[in-house]
């Protein structure tokens, strides 16, 4: 099932929190919705899934508007991120219950609906837990049920608010490949919410990076990360370090130096330089690039984060040295970003 | 080589260290025997002397006393009361704390305070209410009266006061407990194409049983012991409008004191049995609580 948004508006008491969104999801993708708290992505979500309606715009399933329909006439699997599974309902009769409230004309036999709970459990890998509570599983254990429960209604699309953010890292990591797998085969077009950029750019197809309710960028998890195209994008994926630089022709300059980067085409004015802090290349002069005393070093996992103090007005920005390098015995340390973007302020 | 168990130094008694929110010994019982004495005196001690009366003159007199045909007919009055009353408070309940914990808009915090109304209100200015809307000088009541329906002074009274003085408990202790569990349960069962009356029926009710069990049992405790809204509006036409509680009164104005704690008695015992069923209820719903599967 194909989804487009149309110029989506949410207004929650005249405070907008989305600004006119437009999305275009395709058949059987897996999208993430990536964006810090009170982005708006979680609105989004529910929006797509009829929890909530657009103030504005269009919501459409496939050739058809869905804008104004039910969230029972739209027929999605949602996944909550606390389950919301029913605790007095054992798991058959938690995955059966979509099947169970259909219409009687529709309604599958209890038989049917029994066979299709234990097939759904077999898919999520739960098998033999048929007759326990939501209260004797984990909480890993819980999520795969709640997603079982979503697919028992065999949904037109799939969407998960934060399906993994109540779980511990662990268990996180393992559901993601699991989620990935069941996606695989199921072939469902899905859409999940995340604010944990790693799940985002692990899991999905593709990543939409949102913020403050508009869409940031749209693209692979190679596209967002190696080509970023906002400040924002560039700070919220990655490490990232910044710096005020200033565009002059075809050169930028810090301060009073080069620094040996060519102007990208951006025209005469202040500038921010955005690079990640572990693709630059350490040089040993100074002939046109950036150079800083030494202010801390910090020895993270495999590497060593060194801050350096850059010009008088104290610019501190991040680096990352292989753990043994002689650089970081230094007191002034040289170097040149090998991938960057600037952005004009 | 293995040192001998011998060699080894034997580990030093553990120091019992006192928690630090407990108290001394002598506190504790010093707590608890203030607790006892002061039940013992408010509570134990007058209901022990409601039974003691009752049976002053021996089993048969108090039977027969509960057993005397205004008698008889105040306790079917209380029951009917009771009947009508508890299940019209349960829907409102049920609806009002749905409206509150489940809904945003404007006005809420007002009617929340409007359910307490009669909490804080005395019974008898609620008694008196009443009066004022359907007595003769009144508006409703002489229209009321002309298509054949009294209120005042006949059972439809009765049953009103009652349910106005009764009319917060389940809705009190609804609303917690419905805020507490938030609205995911219900978002889940609907987007799982469930109708609204199937997601409240199979997902909301069993959710809230057992907090609305409780609430039924204070009402009911409540509706069958109201005393002061009632006498206001009961008129006490003996053998038709006096309940329980009433009865009692007349009986004990009478000087008829046995009967009138017969009767008490037989109150007392409904006050207990409800409580007993109470505690009962707690305990599982305590165990409900849990994560257990009796949820």
């Amino acid at each position: 099932m194909e989804l487009s948004l149309i110029d989506v508006r949410k207004e929650f008491d005249r405070f907008a929190a989305l600004h006119d969104v437009s999305l275009d999801i395709r058949s059987g993708e897996l999208i993430a919705l990536l964006g810090p708290s009170g982005s708006g992505k979680t609105t989004l979500l529910r929006l797509i899934a009829g929890l909530d309606f657009p103030t504005e715009g269009e919501i459409r399933f496939g050739d058809e508007d869905a804008s104004r329909k039910t969230v029972q006439e739209r027929n999605v699997g949602f996944v909550f991120q606390h389950y919301a599974l029913f605790r007095h309902m054992t798991v058959a009769e938690n995955i059966g219950f979509g099947l169970k409230v259909r219409p009687r004309g529709q309604r599958p036999s209890r038989a049917e609906i029994r066979r299709r709970a234990s097939e759904l459990l077999d898919l999520v890998q739960l098998s033999g837990l048929e007759s326990r509570y939501p209260g004797q599983l984990s909480g890993g254990q819980r999520q795969r049920v709640a997603l079982a429960r979503a697919l028992a209604i065999e949904p037109r699309v799939l969407l998960l608010d934060e399906p993994f953010g109540a779980l511990d890292a662990q268990v996180r990591r393992e559901l993601r490949r699991w989620l990935r797998e069941i996606h695989d085969r199921t072939g469902h077009t899905t859409v999940f919410v995340t604010h944990d950029q790693e799940e985002a750019l692990e899991l999905a197809d593709r990543v939409v990076v949102m913020s403050q309710g508009r869409i940031e960028q749209v693209g692979t998890a190679d596209e967002v990360y190696d080509d970023p195209n906002s400040p924002f994008v560039y700070g919220f994926i990655g490490d990232s370090s910044s710096l005020p630089v200033r565009v002059e022709g075809a050169d930028i300059w810090l301060d009073d130096r080069a620094i040996g980067l060519g102007n990208p085409g951006l025209p005469d004015g202040p500038a921010t330089l955005y690079f990640r802090p572990h693709d630059v290349e350490l040089l040993d002069g100074c002939g046109g690039c950036i150079a800083g005393t030494l202010a801390a070093s910090r020895r993270v996992a495999g590497t060593r984060r060194v801050e350096l103090e850059i010009g008088g007005a104290g610019h501190v920005v991040e680096i990352e040295l292989p753990v043994d390098h002689p650089a970081a015995q230094k007191s002034r340390i040289a170097f040149r970003p090998r991938r960057w973007k600037l952005f004009q302020v | 080589m293995k040192p001998s168990a011998a060699a080894l130094p034997r580990p030093a008694r553990p120091r019992r260290f006192r928690d630090p929110t407990a108290e001394s010994a002598a506190v504790k019982w010093a707590l608890v025997a203030t607790a006892l004495l002061f039940l013992a005196l408010v509570l134990f001690l007058p209901l022990a002397a409601v039974f003691g009366e009752a049976l002053r003159r021996g089993w048969r007199v108090a039977l027969e006393s509960v057993a005397d045909p205004d008698a008889l007919s105040a306790i079917r009055l209380t029951l009917l009361v009771a009947a009508i009353a508890v299940p019209l408070n349960c829907v409102f309940g049920v609806a009002a704390a749905w409206a509150i914990a489940k809904f945003e808009f404007r006005g809420k915090a007002f009617l929340i305070t409007l359910i307490d109304l009669p909490f804080s209100v005395s019974p008898v200015i609620a008694g008196l209410v009443y009066i004022l809307l359907f007595g003769a000088g009144s508006f409703l009541g002489p229209v009321l009266n002309s298509w054949g329906l009294q209120v005042l002074f006949a059972v439809p009274g009765v049953v009103l006061a009652t349910i106005f003085v009764t009319f917060p408990f389940i809705a009190r202790e609804l609303i917690p407990l419905m805020q507490d569990q938030g609205t995911g349960d219900e978002e889940a069962a609907l987007s799982l194409g469930a109708s609204g009356w199937q997601t409240f029926r199979h997902v909301t009710l069993p959710n809230i049983r057992w907090g609305l069990l409780y609430g039924v049992l204070l009402c009911n405790a409540r509706a069958m012991g109201e005393f002061g809204a009632v006498s206001v509006v009961s008129g006490r036409l003996r053998g038709e409008t006096v309940t329980m509680p009433l009865h009692v009164e007349i009986l004990y104005n009478e000087y008829n004191f046995v009967a009138a704690f017969a009767v008490a008695s037989l109150l007392a015992l409904l006050a207990l049995a409800t409580l007993v069923l109470k505690a009962v209820l707690e305990r599982v719903y305590e165990r409900g609580l849990g994560a257990g599967p009796g949820h």
